[in-house]
């Protein structure tokens, strides 16, 4: 405190020549200022954090009185329950296909476009312009595009011949899941390219040039210039995506609500329907939990992966 | 030559793949439904306004629209009010405050809002928020303060303390620094936030979906959501609601481009 408060008289001092009482009185509006913000984000947004880990330890179906079960919560969702098990596993492969293919295509596409050329521009417009929709409206238009009988995909697959493809794209188990992450990807790769763009924007031109005279080819220049110094962008768009996929609740929602037989079921839509249809509060507010750690593993995973990485390259 | 024609052939592709589907919609909602599933991407035989017509006559979807514009308009103006209050007290702060404060907010970073459904539930329905537009603009305002405080703040730390300084010198105090000063320098970055959250607010389904059941209340995502099961069949209604919806939205980005790439960038680089 004598630490701070000597800190700040200098700082006082240093910068106009304030005596110290003011600054001190200053403080206060600032924390006035945040009051109403600090209210609402501590009553709607900490507080149910932290009563969400009280109901995960509880057994509820929103009516009656909880009952505290402890861990049993965590036990049974890890232990003793394949549809989670499987929901869980649909969510890894749908996160680790859509940041894989999001991140190539982002990256291919932000390479090429990287000039602020009057057709790049252009086709960096058209290709945010998914972003902007609503993930219903998105779900639905793809609904339609992979309908089994009226849809544009099947339609256009039987056109020209290869009627054997023409699948039931989101009625079928076998395919579902990739079919939503094929969207998903549609959606969000543009707003990536926009993000790929501006990091490399940020690389020297030297350095290109440097390879050129080197008689580097495209692949070399790719490899030994674009990719070591886009990694902290890479680093942004992998997280954000990772993320993403772990959040995705509307899409899922409005295309085959998890379904059939759960195989597009993710995580987020597996707790709205575990709390609201099937009315387990305590056991839905575990798997929120577990849902919270899970991302943060994977985020921290990532960072280091990327991070350490970078050191080496540079 | 090889490199010319692959990067020709991907980039044609993923712009095929975004207009099509888009001019799908846009013919689709003035076709019929024949129409739609014979010649998808052909122009409609007849342009008329049937669809539109039909939708607003039997969908009820004025009073949903009239719900998203009222819930997204509160939620981001009282959101960027409070953040960019947040985000001038932790720039100004000459001690441990603003560390505090920014510690605080990025909490909300660390925990996505979706794990927050099941307590949100349980206290909107003691305080009986739920089916209530009031309710749906406090969720919005928390699920986004975090984020908003994040960049806003950013951009503050960007500007040149001598600004603040000097004005404080000359007698102003924090109210009218931020009034006069910090704000209108934000503008660029205050704008580009307030769409960020816009497109959030207006796109949700999750927290509506879970605390609005009243026909009355529903906000368009919600109404969307109920066309599907109510028009299964019919496409062309489905594509002119969806037309319905994402006007709006169209709009801003035809008109504000710049602005909305960056408020969408900077969302996802900042959280």
């Amino acid at each position: 405190m004598v630490r701070i408060q000597s800190t700040l008289a200098n700082r006082g001092k240093g910068v106009s020549g304030a005596p110290k009482r003011k600054k001190q009185k200053d403080s206060k509006i600032l924390w006035f200022m945040a009051a109403p913000a600090i209210t609402l984000y501590s009553f709607l947004y900490l507080y149910p954090a932290l009563s969400n880990l009280l109901y995960a330890t509880q057994r509820w179906d929103g009516v009656t009185k909880p009952e505290f079960v402890g861990l049993k919560n965590f036990i049974h969702l890890l232990t003793d329950d394949d549809l989670f098990i499987k929901i869980l596993g649909n969510n890894i492969r749908f996160t680790i296909l859509v940041v894989i293919l999001q991140t190539g295509f982002a990256l291919l596409f932000g390479t090429f476009l990287l000039k602020n050329s009057k057709i790049n521009i252009f086709l960096r417009t058209v290709y945010f312009f998914p972003t902007i929709l609503s993930s219903v409206s998105v779900g639905l238009i793809w609904t339609f595009l992979y309908d089994p009988n009226y849809g544009f995909i099947n339609a256009t697959l039987k056109a020209i011949g290869l009627d054997r493809f023409a699948l039931n794209w989101l009625g079928d188990s076998k395919y579902s899941l990739y079919a939503v992450a094929v969207t998903q990807i549609w959606f969000h790769t543009g707003q990536m390219v926009v993000i790929y763009v501006a990091g490399l924007q940020q690389i020297p031109a030297e350095l290109y040039e440097a390879a050129q005279v080197d008689g580097a080819t495209r692949w070399q220049q790719f490899k030994n210039v674009t990719w070591p110094m886009a990694l902290p962008t890479t680093a942004v768009v992998v997280a954000y995506t990772t993320i993403q996929t772990f959040r995705a609740f509307d899409l899922i929602y409005a295309m085959t609500q998890g379904g059939p037989l759960n195989s597009s079921d993710l995580l987020v839509t597996s707790v709205y329907n575990t709390a609201f249809v099937g009315y387990k509060f305590g056991y839905a507010a575990a798997q929120t939990v577990f849902l919270v750690l899970l991302v943060m593993l994977v985020t921290w995973l990532q960072r280091r992966a990327l991070r350490t990485n970078d050191g080496v390259k540079r | 030559m090889i490199y010319k024609i692959f990067k020709n052939t991907m980039l044609t592709i993923f712009a095929a793949a975004v207009i099509v589907p888009s001019s799908i919609v846009v013919l689709g909602s003035f076709k019929s439904d024949v129409e739609i599933y014979t010649k998808p991407l052909a122009l409609p035989q007849h342009w008329n306004l049937n669809n539109f017509r039909t939708l607003i006559a039997t969908g009820n979807v004025w009073v949903p629209f009239k719900n998203s514009v009222f819930v997204s308009v509160f939620s981001v103006l009282l959101t960027i009010i409070m953040a960019s209050l947040v985000a001038y007290a932790i720039a100004r702060s000459i001690t441990v405050t603003g560390k505090v404060l920014f510690a605080l907010f990025s909490l909300g970073l660390a925990i996505p809002g979706q794990v927050n459904i099941i307590p949100i539930f349980t206290l909107f329905t003691k305080l009986h928020l739920n089916n209530s537009l009031y309710g749906l603009i406090l969720v919005n305002i928390a699920l986004t303060l975090p984020i908003s405080v994040f960049i806003i703040s950013a951009f503050f730390k960007d500007l040149p303390k001598e600004l603040f300084e000097v004005a404080s010198i000359d007698g102003a105090n924090h109210w009218r620094v931020y009034r006069s000063i910090a704000m209108p320098l934000a503008r660029p970055a205050i704008g580009a936030t307030s769409i960020f959250l816009f497109v959030i607010c207006w796109n949700d389904l999750l927290y509506p979906l879970m605390l609005i059941n009243e026909l009355d209340k529903k906000t368009l995502p919600l109404t969307l959501i109920d066309f599907r099961g109510e028009f299964a069949t019919s496409y062309s209604m489905l594509f002119t609601a969806i037309m319905f919806a994402s006007i709006p939205m169209v709009l801003m980005y035809v008109f504000a481009q710049r602005s909305f790439i960056a408020g969408l960038t900077a969302g996802a680089v900042k959280g």
